[in-house]
């Protein structure tokens, strides 16, 4: 991506001091901040108006006034949203999907890089984003337990009060039948292609990727 | 949900996508905004100084004057402002509450105006941020105290009707209250110190008659010495029978530490009166006799000094267990030094090393009686040593007694225990209901989102004996209940059940399907029974079965509250468990109560009655008995009996 402009929080430390200590109080201070990009860059990569990025960048920097999310606090406010059960597996998977080079924290472009896919993207791009975030470990197949890691966090999130009453087993039943549907020539691993042409034939897929729309 | 979080909600939401590709039903509707309005900027003067903030901003808290149409009423046409006529200073607090969705507590600020201007911005104090928390409590309690103070002078005033017992027990606690009080508390305070010093002149030689020997007072004057110790017992035990009378809870204060005392008091008398004077247990009547002297104690009640040294020397039970422990460990090893030492040396005392303790005590305490003294040059090496260390170990933790006591006498000491337990319990029970307080209102407007819809479909097949204005009173009032972002987190949170095919409920009903899957499941009977005391023991009145369908709508909200009861007598016998379900008019809504059947209903099917009668059995605790339940359908408990 472009180059993230890090800025000191008191610029005027230059190289001038030479002393060891200068460099961990750079390294200090410059995990403080973080400015994104103008406006008018982010508005060209992204699908949102100015109005949208503002109002996204505000909401941002309310939560995070370092300028860049760090997984606890990911995990913090997206577990605000799920009193009832243990958001923090799932918010590891969706932390690794925002953090696009994987570098330990999301900054503002990363986040609304994501959004723009989420919201405004084409189905295709939609269901690459998805495939990104089943794929824990990245390496282009999905296999089984990478599957099950994923459903199990989706479970988690529901907490212990559900009717019916939740099982060991309903994840893995859960699992094993979106495999068979996927995995088309049953090599145990769900390639990218495998994903999008299963999601592409099954309605209530395509039709809930338009859902979420009108969010902003 | 947290004010900051909710502009986060977007986020959330385009994340849900991450879970379509696995759903397994399709997905809810998602709210729209009706009317989609720019964020503007509101101007809102209080006494002169204009805050300025978004709309949006204000609105996240709506059940709060500035979140609600309350504010109208302060709108000012002519500056296009609200105009608020009160304390800028603290109105800063209330707006960053809602900027930030923390309620802080300045120090500086007095405690009651702060909470005048709360109660009128419509918010509620229990709120306030952990940081803040703390403080705001001491002073609030404070400020109570203050005026309980103020009131003192009322609290010794005699309740127009109190019962004899209670007047009794009012005097017994504060002498001061009535003059009879006083005069039986002085009374008492004469006898014990009587019966103390008999006590001790017994034992004084008396003049002896010149051809025998020295002879006690006690043994000379005994019949005198006896009627004394009589009468101060008699005065103990009618005090003891009287207090024992006036005690609200008798149970209390017979295990209280100064009725033990008085207990103990009066017991060797009796004991002496029961015994005869036999020569195998007049040693033992002897030792009873020692147990006189905790008369003393009973002078605690007259002091609050003593009452004050016992209260400090529980409290500093552990600095005194240190000191016994060191004292212990420096005698053993300067016995066992000076024992070897002085092993050598002829004639010498130390004959082994428990005689030798009686040595190193004294020594350290710097007693020095002289009885027992090294004679070898080791021996006093090491007894040097053992005087100067004993100073040591013996200095250090008095300061800590020291400074416990006079601790004590501060007001605060024993308000702070009290006060640190009771907040740590009430902030864990704040944290808990902040938590359960978003998932209750999830739940409740799932409920009320079905009512809605079943208003909604009946509306068109059946007619109605309400009128139309019933009809839309009604919605109203229940549209108005949720803001967006709250109709839109729980537009999220729906999605997360139709993804898992699972559903949210809340504990009540959780343990009530817990029950239910324990009855049906025939291994794991026994637990679902034991279990049993875990739920709800509460009886409920139970509904009548007998609900006519024609009237779905006037009684949909007097029975949609709890949908299903369970009724559980804790005995576990006659009837395991009764449950009721309301024939619902509507399909769709008993198909979102309970979802046992995936297939979508035809919503135009007539009405589905689902039941569940249970059949009183005689009492199921033997295993075998649970492994036949399942044998007939006449022997079965439950009978499920669902028309579809």
């Amino acid at each position: 991506m472009e180059a993230k402009r890090v800025e000191t929080v008191s610029a005027r430390v230059d190289a001038a001091v030479s002393s060891t200590d200068s460099v961990e109080d750079e390294l200090e201070l410059s995990a403080v901040r973080h400015r994104p990009e103008g406006l008018e860059q982010l508005e060209a990569q992204t699908r949102f108006s100015r109005k949208e990025l503002q109002i996204l960048y505000r909401g941002f920097k309310n939560e995070c006034p370092s300028g860049v999310v760090n997984e606890d606090t990911f995990k913090d406010i997206y577990a605000q949203f799920f009193p009832q059960g243990d958001a923090s597996t799932y918010a590891h998977f969706l932390f690794n999907a925002f953090d696009t080079d994987h570098n330990g924290s999301v900054s503002f472009e990363d986040f609304v890089m994501g959004l723009s896919i989420l919201l405004r993207g084409t189905v295709q791009e939609k269901l690459i984003w998805a495939f990104n975030l089943y794929d824990i470990n990245k390496d282009g197949y999905i296999t089984k337990e990478e599957m099950l890691d994923i459903m199990k966090a989706i479970y988690d999130m529901m907490g212990k009060c559900t009717y019916p009453v939740l099982k060991e087993e309903t994840p893995r039943q859960h699992v094993e039948v979106f495999f068979q549907k996927m995995d088309k020539n049953k090599d145990g691993v769900v390639t990218i292609d495998e994903f999008i042409d299963c999601c592409q034939n099954d309605e209530n897929i395509m039709r809930s990727m338009h859902l979420f729309e009108n969010v902003l | 949900m947290a004010a900051g979080v909710a502009a986060w909600l977007p986020f959330a939401r385009a994340a849900a996508i991450g879970w379509m590709p696995v759903a397994n039903l399709p997905m809810p509707i998602a709210p729209t905004e009706k009317n989609k309005r720019q964020d503007e900027l509101i101007i809102l003067n209080v006494s002169g100084r204009r805050f300025q903030t978004w709309r949006n901003t204000l609105d996240r808290y709506p059940d709060t004057l500035l979140g609600s149409s309350e504010k109208e009423f302060f709108y000012n046409e002519e500056t296009k402002e609200y105009f608020f006529d009160r304390d800028p200073d603290v109105f800063r607090s209330v707006l960053n509450f809602y900027r930030t969705g923390k309620l802080h507590y300045p120090r500086y600020e007095c405690i009651s105006s702060y909470d005048e201007e709360l109660a009128f911005f419509g918010i509620v104090p229990e709120i306030i941020g952990d940081c803040c928390y703390e403080e705001y409590k001491d002073r609030k309690r404070e400020n109570v105290e203050r005026l309980m103070d103020d009131q003192e002078d009322n609290k010794d005033a005699k309740l127009p009707n109190m019962t004899f017992r209670e007047t009794m027990w009012r005097a017994f606690e504060n002498p001061h209250t009535s003059t009879m009080a006083l005069v039986f508390y002085y009374v008492t305070g004469f006898f014990i110190a009587v019966s103390v010093i008999t006590n001790v002149v017994e034992t004084v030689p008396c003049g002896s008659a010149p051809n025998q020997k020295e002879v006690p007072c006690g043994e000379r004057y005994t019949v005198a010495f006896f009627c004394m110790d009589t009468a101060c017992v008699m005065i103990f035990t009618v005090e003891y029978l009287m207090r024992l009378y006036a005690a609200p809870n008798r149970y209390r204060f017979m295990r209280s530490v100064m009725s033990i005392i008085d207990v103990v008091a009066i017991l060797p008398y009796y004991i002496g009166l029961v015994m005869t004077d036999n020569e195998d247990v007049s040693g033992a009547f002897v030792t009873l006799r020692v147990f006189r002297v905790f008369r003393i104690f009973k002078f605690s009640r007259h002091s609050q000094g003593l009452r004050i040294l016992g209260y400090t020397l529980k409290s500093c039970a552990s600095e005194l267990g240190f000191l016994l422990f060191s004292l212990t460990m420096a005698i053993i090893i300067f016995a066992t030094v000076m024992f070897y030492a002085e092993k050598g040396s002829s004639s010498s005392k130390f004959t082994s090393i428990p005689a030798s303790f009686w040595y190193t005590i004294v020594t350290m305490t710097t007693l020095g009686y002289g009885d027992m003294v090294p004679k070898t040059i080791a021996g006093k090496i090491f007894g040097s040593i053992c005087s100067l260390s004993g100073v040591l170990v013996i200095a250090l933790p008095v300061p800590v007694i020291v400074s416990n006591f006079s601790r004590i006498y501060h007001q605060n000491q024993r308000a702070d225990k009290r006060r640190a337990q009771k907040m740590q319990k009430a902030r864990l029970a704040r944290i808990r209901l902040s938590k359960t307080g978003s998932s209750n209102a999830f739940l409740h407007s799932k409920r009320n989102g079905l009512f809605n819809e079943a208003l909604e479909l009946t509306q068109l097949p059946y007619k109605m004996n309400l009128s139309n204005q019933g009809n839309t009173e009604e919605e109203k009032c229940l549209s108005k209940s949720t803001s967006l972002i709250e109709s839109q987190h729980h537009h999220l949170l729906h999605c997360l059940e139709k993804t898992t095919n699972h559903e949210f409920v809340d504990e009540q009903y959780y343990q009530q399907s817990y029950l239910e899957a324990g009855l049906q499941n025939y291994p794991s009977q026994s637990p679902s029974l034991s279990s049993q005391d875990g739920v709800t023991g509460t009886c409920c009145t139970r509904r009548s079965k007998k609900r006519h369908t024609p009237l779905p709508n006037a009684s949909a909200p007097a029975h949609m509250q709890p949908l299903t009861h369970t009724h559980t007598h804790q005995q576990g016998l006659q009837e395991l468990s009764t449950i009721h379900i309301q024939p619902l008019s509507t399909s769709r809504s008993s198909l979102n109560m309970r979802i046992d059947e995936p297939a979508p209903l035809n919503c135009q099917s007539s009405q589905i009655t689902t039941a569940i009668i249970s059949i009183p059995t005689p009492p199921v605790t033997t295993p075998e008995g649970d492994a036949h339940l399942p044998a007939g359908p006449t022997h079965q408990n439950v009978v499920k009996v669902s028309a579809l």
